[in-house]
């Protein structure tokens, strides 16, 4: 075959076939010290270690969620954190059937010669931080690759950087036992139709996929976190649930190669119940869909628990419960049946959406 | 999305989807004429346009057959003739409920500077040969590319060449409203084993949707007539299942689920072998977006040709020859035979030669 052979390659395939199990998705609490930071400031919480750590163990420790969650993605510094009560995070995590998954990546910077268009950076010495992260019980990893839509965007240069950025990325962490989740995220901004989305995250995906091929990553082992279709954020025009699943599944089918065991969405800037609604309408679409259809949500999984937490002890319970209602409503978009009556906690019909986001 | 748009692209999808039937497939009866000239050579039959027309009416006529065709490829001479009684081919299939289509390419010329590696030759003008065909009845088009495995083959050159031909023709194709049947051939001679067979065609076959992705060809009025995953023709036989295997896994790896059918190419097997091969696969237990089949060409016709050899009495038994080639094939696309077709005269015989040209 043309994928290399890694001493890992079994426990590749089955871990990456079972984050995409029906019913299961991610839990993206991966935000970096400085974008956490950007969090709390919006519910004015220090942005201190302690603080942080009691945000993750929150959400860790919500009764009956991670029932409905196959993985993780933490920060570096998350990893090593513990509850109040001593237990490690990652033991957490695994006693309760979840993978812990890293960030890897160290953030993008500008493509000289571009508008504004960047690249990802993180290659150098990742085979070794992958090592440590396996070692610290890490079982997959995401690589976050920026396009943006615009008059000239995203540029040949652009598409070519990142999927072959990607690309490397994704056989070294192959290499030290991890499952990569390949994320070429095409931002939301600009005014372009849901046509215009389809066509870039076609042409996207489909250098991403000429990409793994040339470097040799075994499909089999790997997840993609692509954005779902739809109009730009300033469009004037919006888009039914129903036709974002279309132009989305419509997009994953001339692209993305069966061996592919599961797709888990990013958000974006789409408010909780839009995330949970278009997840719901992608997995109820009849056609072609040989991969598991889920979320790996950041923000459209906390929005709510964050604003009902507040940053106060006495909020936890509530929290925690605005935290289920999400991880339960996603749970049910995986398999086509959420009803659209999830309690909706404070905030979550709100759009995230932030300008030029930068993590 | 990144396709193009057609004015074709309904009827490209349906036509498409079509020739995927379950229980149909195609048979490649797209012979130049110099190579029909070998095949009537074997038979001690003269190379002559009443010959070659005499064999197709032999073909198109047989009974039963055509209920497990979904498409004929023809060369450019059969288009336009007719049976004995005066009635056109294209009609007779269109009857039968089976697509015209036609072969585009103008055969294979040496890349300067390679190790003996090809390029396929055929687009100048072919808009306009396209529309003509189209006029004429034919609703689909091949064009048949060559790679082969070596020491240094296939060279990252070829296959760009050859993957970026392939989606060239197939655009234009789309703009006239043939779906275009892209044929990445990689050659089963050698010595090389299935492994080596699998990561060439894989990494042939991913370059193909990146061509085509690039050349904003339409996948869902298209289809891929692929070489099974073997080992080569110097090499040691595997069993069915093992063929299967290798070759589904290739194409869960590269081949996007907007594709509705895979036709086969048969390559040199015998016929036995790629009705086999092709029902192994289909009882595969596994994720299979596409339907799988078969465009056969030595392996549909090989004993149809032995039992005619030329002569107006053999016709009937001929006939039957096709028609048990056929049933056992249309059987095979869902994975129901049972390895019991009538073995016609030559039916387990290689049909392998080595550097083939067509």
């Amino acid at each position: 075959m043309s994928c290399f052979k890694s001493k890992y390659t079994d426990e590749l395939i089955a871990n990456a076939a079972y984050i995409g199990s029906p019913g299961k998705g991610i839990l993206a609490a991966d935000e970096s010290t400085g974008t956490i930071g950007k969090r709390f400031a919006s519910i004015n919480v220090e942005n201190v270690e302690s603080n942080r750590r009691a945000l993750r163990e929150l959400l860790f420790t919500t009764p009956g969620a991670l029932q409905y969650i196959s993985g993780v993605i933490l920060f570096e510094e998350t990893l090593y954190q513990k509850t109040a009560s001593g237990k490690p995070f990652v033991d957490v995590m695994k006693e309760a059937g979840v993978l812990p998954g890293i960030k890897v990546d160290k953030g993008t910077v500008e493509l000289a010669g571009t508008n504004g268009e960047t690249t990802t950076t993180g290659l150098d010495g990742l085979g070794d931080r992958c090592k440590k992260y396996y070692e610290a019980g890490a079982r997959f990893a995401k690589w976050r690759a920026v396009l943006k839509i615009g008059a000239n965007e995203p540029s040949e240069l652009a598409i070519h950087e990142n999927a072959y950025g990607l690309a490397r990325y994704a056989v070294i962490c192959q290499e030290n036992g991890l499952v990569p989740i390949v994320e070429p995220e095409i931002l939301v901004d600009g005014s372009h139709d849901i046509e215009k989305c389809a066509y870039v995250t076609e042409l996207v995906l489909a250098a991403c996929y000429k990409a793994l091929n040339d470097h040799h990553v075994i499909l089999e082992g790997t997840l993609l976190k692509p954005n779902m279709v739809t109009p730009g954020s300033d469009c004037k025009s919006r888009a039914e649930p129903k036709v974002i699943a279309e132009h989305t599944v419509r997009a994953l089918q001339r692209t993305v190669p069966a061996a592919v065991p599961a797709v888990v969405f990013l958000s974006g800037g789409q408010s909780e119940e839009q995330a949970t609604v278009n997840l719901n309408a992608i997995n109820q679409l009849k056609g072609k869909k040989p991969w598991s259809l889920t979320f790996s949500y950041g923000r459209a999984l906390q929005q709510s628990t964050l604003k009902a937490w507040g940053g106060k002890e006495e909020n936890v319970e509530k929290a925690q419960k605005a935290f289920l209602a999400r991880a339960k409503a996603n749970s049910e978009a995986t398999t086509g049946t959420y009803k659209g009556d999830a309690q909706l906690g404070e905030g979550a019909s709100e759009s995230l959406h932030v300008k030029d986001y930068k993590y | 999305m990144s396709a193009f748009t057609s004015k074709y692209a309904d009827e490209l999808i349906a036509n498409a989807a079509y020739i995927g039937t379950p229980g149909k497939g195609i048979l490649a009866a797209d012979e130049s004429t110099g190579t029909i000239g070998k095949r009537l050579a074997s038979i001690n039959v003269e190379n002559v346009e009443s010959n070659r027309r005499a064999l197709r009416e032999l073909l198109f006529t047989a009974p039963g057959v055509l209920p497990c065709l979904s498409g004929v490829i023809l060369f450019e001479e059969t288009l336009y003739q007719k049976s004995s009684d005066g009635k056109l081919f294209v009609d007779i299939l269109k009857e039968g409920g089976v697509l015209p289509g036609i072969k585009v390419d103008k055969g294979t010329i040496e890349l300067a500077g390679t190790n003996g590696e090809t390029t396929t030759q055929g687009l100048d003008g072919l808009g306009e040969r396209c529309k003509k065909y189209y006029e004429a009845g034919a609703r689909f088009a091949k064009w048949r590319a060559v790679l082969k495995i070596g020491e240094n083959e296939p060279s990252e050159h070829s296959i760009h060449e050859n993957a970026y031909g392939l989606a060239r023709y197939a655009v234009i194709c789309q703009e006239n409203g043939l779906v275009p049947i892209v044929e990445p051939e990689i050659l089963v001679d050698g010595s090389h084993d299935i492994h080596k067979c699998a990561a060439v065609t894989e990494r042939v076959l991913a370059a193909c949707y990146k061509a085509l992705s690039d050349h904003h060809v339409l996948l869902e009025g298209t289809l891929l007539k692929p070489n099974m995953v073997t080992p080569g023709s110097d090499s040691a036989k595997v069993a069915p299942e093992v063929i299967a295997e290798h070759t589904v896994r290739a194409l869960q790896r590269t081949v996007p689920p907007a594709v509705p059918a895979i036709v086969f190419l048969s390559g040199g097997q015998s016929e036995e072998e790629a009705t086999k091969n092709l029902n192994a696969m289909n009882q595969l237990k596994t994720k299979k977006p596409w339907s799988l089949s078969f465009s056969f060409g030595r392996a549909l016709q090989q004993s149809t040709l032995k039992t005619w050899a030329g002569k107006e009495e053999n016709v009937k038994a001929a006939k039957e020859a096709l028609y048990v080639r056929c049933k056992a094939n249309s059987e095979a696309t869902l994975g129901t035979y049972k390895g019991d077709a009538k073995l016609g005269d030559g039916a387990a015989e290689s049909l392998h030669v080595k550097d083939y040209k067509y």
